[in-house]
């Protein structure tokens, strides 16, 4: 009964931003697009955001982050996530991004950035047509 | 190997993320889940599985944190499933309880799952009999299930755990003498958690009360402890009763046995219901008067049970 399987999805935040609204937005409003959402809290290190990625065996992680550490962050996060085999993780990003760093992100195999201003419809709309097939 | 065969290896073997894929699989492949709990069912059994329920601000995830610490310290590895709801309107679920873990991520010899219950009744996800189970089969020496604290119909637990703790605290509005039957039957440790809190004592003494009122005699007298989970206060002794019980079990083997038995039958019985069921709905709606009724409950010319009888009757005169 493949109609049972929920869309699994991380909403991770790496670095050390104080706050975390933003985040907890877009997890209600994918949980409200019916989605199984595991939200991990602030401070979030690669280690942890890659090991829990696999435990919890998510489709799709969504990274916050509002300090401006991405390029130093997010580089370590995917390769953590490579070395785990978890290649087929559809992996987005959302905060402070500058759209000029944005392009070199998509190199390292994030899908997509959401800068301020994206709707939550917008992004739930991302990972329902995006989200990787099950092997 | 086809991929269920790799994951049931792996699972065997201990590596992580065949135990997440084999999880995620038990949620939502019913041909494969079989096969993989049918393979793995022989390894199970090692496992001191600990079911820690009770209502919501209690204190559970932060309790269940120091409770693994603890066993890592003792050199034990651990397993954590916790359920949180689903919610019945959107079908989606908000999974948190792993903020008040994540510090356990990067160990090793933790592994914890976030579950929905999908609205599963009694607190747990249909799922998670069997998760506890995989875990099990992979090594784990301890694995904790959190429930997802909703309250007193949360009974599920004890289909699953071999030992219930009920954690409570003082002043959640939700009065001890409130909560009579069921859980307070069922659990095996007692912890007023948020101990340094007002009314601590006077929480414990209710549950006090409440126990002595349970005329049954019973070979394990449940503990009421005293905890403050945010400095661990309390929770190395936690951890000696919980395997003060384990030794128990093991012990009593009258009551393990018997224990051990009505597990099995509830299991089959529930195995067996679920196929006869959907096995004989599927020919019922083939045969042509389920429809037929169907309209005639809609015209309230019938009620849905007597409609069920005719059907029922009607397929049994036929053998």
């Amino acid at each position: 009964m493949q109609d049972t399987r929920k869309i699994r999805v991380l909403i991770a935040k790496p670095g050390l931003d104080s706050h975390d609204r933003g985040a907890k937005v877009v997890a209600r409003a994918l949980r409200d697009a019916g989605m199984e959402v595991i939200y991990t809290g602030l401070r979030q290190t690669p280690e942890q955001i890659a090991e829990t990625a696999l435990q919890e065996d998510v489709d799709v992680v969504g990274l916050s982050i509002l300090s401006g550490a991405h390029k130093t962050l997010f580089p370590r996060i995917m390769n953590l996530l490579k070395q785990k085999g978890l290649t087929d993780v559809m992996v987005f990003a959302g905060g402070i991004i500058p759209e000029e760093d944005a392009v070199k992100m998509k190199k390292l195999g994030i899908k997509e950035i959401f800068g301020p201003g994206t709707t939550t419809e917008a992004i739930i709309r991302y990972v329902l047509d995006n989200v990787p097939e099950r092997a | 190997m086809n991929r269920t065969e790799e994951i049931i290896s792996g699972v065997l073997a201990g590596d992580r993320r065949s135990i997440a894929r084999a999880i995620t699989i038990i949620e939502n492949e019913p041909v494969d889940a079989h096969k993989i709990v049918a393979a793995i069912y022989p390894r199970t059994g090692k496992a001191h599985i600990i079911g820690f329920t009770g209502p919501g601000g209690a204190g559970k995830s932060t309790l269940i944190e120091k409770v693994v610490r603890e066993y890592r310290r003792k050199g034990k590895t651990v397993g954590v499933v916790a359920v949180d709801p689903t919610s019945p309107f959107t079908g989606g679920a908000f999974l948190g309880d792993r903020i008040r873990m994540q510090e356990l991520s990067t160990d090793e010899g933790v592994f914890i799952r976030s579950m929905a219950n999908r609205n599963y009744p009694g607190g747990l996800a249909k799922a998670t009999k069997d998760a506890a189970k995989i875990l099990d089969a992979a090594g784990k020496d301890v694995v904790l299930v959190e429930t997802v604290g909703a309250g007193q119909s949360e009974v599920e637990i004890i289909k699953v755990a071999q030992t219930t703790v009920l954690i409570h605290a003082p002043g959640l509005g939700d009065e001890i003498q409130a909560i009579k039957a069921g859980l307070m039957e069922i659990a095996d440790i007692f912890v007023v958690n948020k101990a340094d809190r007002e009314n601590a004592d006077k929480t414990a003494m209710d549950i006090q009360a409440i126990l002595q009122l349970n005329n049954k005699e019973k070979a394990w007298r449940p503990p009421i402890l005293k905890t403050i989970a945010l400095s661990g206060e309390g929770v190395p002794q936690l951890v000696e009763k919980l395997e003060e019980h384990k030794r128990f079990l093991e012990g009593d083997t009258f009551h393990k046995r018997e224990l051990l038995k009505a597990t099995a039958e509830s299991e089959l019985a529930e195995a067996i219901k679920e196929r006869t069921a959907t096995s004989i709905l599927n020919d019922l709606k083939k045969e042509g008067k389920f429809d037929e009724l169907l309209q005639k409950i809609l015209r309230k010319e019938i009620d849905p049970t007597s409609a069920a009888e005719k059907l029922l009757s009607e397929k049994l005169r036929k053998h």
